[in-house]
């Protein structure tokens, strides 16, 4: 057969790109939240903070299993 | 190919999982992760004794910074999220907010360059104390029944529900937590030291290139990694601060009354 194009390399980049969309879209509506939240009343920020970077993390943990396994995971 | 790049012999190039794994210095023990691990603990003690050796009413810098830092944990996670019985808690979580983020200021210190938080042993182990932490506390208070109850079982739920909803308690507040803990912190410093090797490495792979426009543009490579180093420092506090605001989070549902 005549091989008009190749694709090298892992295929596990092109999994971890789909893993991130979730995530990403979630760490989008935390952060939105929160500044939405803060712009109506602007004296709860600091109160709100820390639930801002809980949120975060647990999103962002997501993500980053993602990565790990796209290493993980047969090269 | 066009912009054939002729990649220097000696560069780690594309980056991998191999170069996490510094040679090591003597014998198997002695790597270069257990050095920075003794370097960060004595760097801690030396700061905190010599910082309150003599409190004075009117701090000296060093005095200062401790108190800040114990103040922030104290205040700002301690009692934020356990109210005042946490308070107790905030030495040890002083301690670990330290200590995860001298370690992952590692990873951007000249000269060291790696954080052993990119190792996911470390993380384990520092997951694996705030696990035993808020189960033992947990169990203290309630008793280990009425923990078991308190934490699998949910008030007001429909009996068939149980079927589904223990299970799905129990992953949750005995297995992802922990997991999570450790893999967010050794994913962070892994991605963060992979990064800069993809911006630094890949500029000198650029600058061995034989072609003078690809040479040119490895300016940007660098100019990405001086940004991304920047980058790393935030999330180095970053990842510090969620690892100990979880924990105290953890605690602190521990501690909780029995709803």
């Amino acid at each position: 057969m005549n091989l008009l194009a190749e694709i090298g390399g892992s295929v596990n980049t092109i999994g971890y790109g789909l893993a991130a969309i979730g995530p990403g879209i979630g760490v989008a509506l935390v952060f939105a939240a929160y500044i939405q939240a803060s712009a109506r009343q602007p004296e709860s920020a600091g109160y709100n903070r820390t639930w801002l970077i809980l949120g975060f993390a647990l999103v962002e943990a997501l993500a980053l299993f993602g990565l790990v396994l796209a290493f993980v995971i047969g090269g | 190919m066009s912009g054939h790049l002729v990649v220097a012999q000696e560069l780690p190039w594309p980056p991998s999982v191999g170069d996490f794994f510094p040679p090591n210095l003597a014998g198997p023990w002695v790597t270069k992760f257990t050095i920075m691990v003794w370097l960060a603990v004595a760097l801690l003690i030396v700061f905190y004794l010599t910082a309150y050796r003599k409190p004075q009413l009117v701090p000296t810098k060093a005095q200062w910074l401790a108190e800040s830092l114990y103040g922030l944990i104290r205040d700002g996670i301690a009692r934020d999220q356990m109210g005042e019985v946490g308070i107790r808690f905030a030495p040890y979580l002083t301690v670990l907010f330290s200590f995860i983020v001298l370690t992952n200021l590692f990873g951007i210190v000249p000269g060291l360059q790696i954080s052993p938080n990119s190792h996911i042993a470390f993380p384990i182990v520092l997951a694996a104390i705030s696990y035993l932490l808020y189960l033992s506390v947990g169990v203290r208070k309630h008793g280990l029944f009425r923990y078991l109850k308190m934490s699998l079982i949910l008030p007001n739920v429909p009996l068939l529900m149980h079927f589904l909803l223990v299970p799905i308690e129990f992953m949750q507040n005995f297995i992802i937590r922990p997991v999570t803990l450790a893999v967010r912190l050794f994913a962070n410093m892994f991605a963060g030291h992979l990064i800069l090797l993809v911006f630094t490495v890949g500029g000198f792979v650029m600058l061995a290139s034989d072609n003078l426009f690809v040479q040119v543009s490895s300016i940007f490579a660098f100019l990405m990694a001086i940004l991304m180093t920047f980058f790393e420092a935030l999330v180095a506090i970053l990842q510090a601060y969620v690892f100990v605001v979880l924990t105290a989070n953890y605690v602190s549902t521990s501690l909780a009354e029995e709803h």
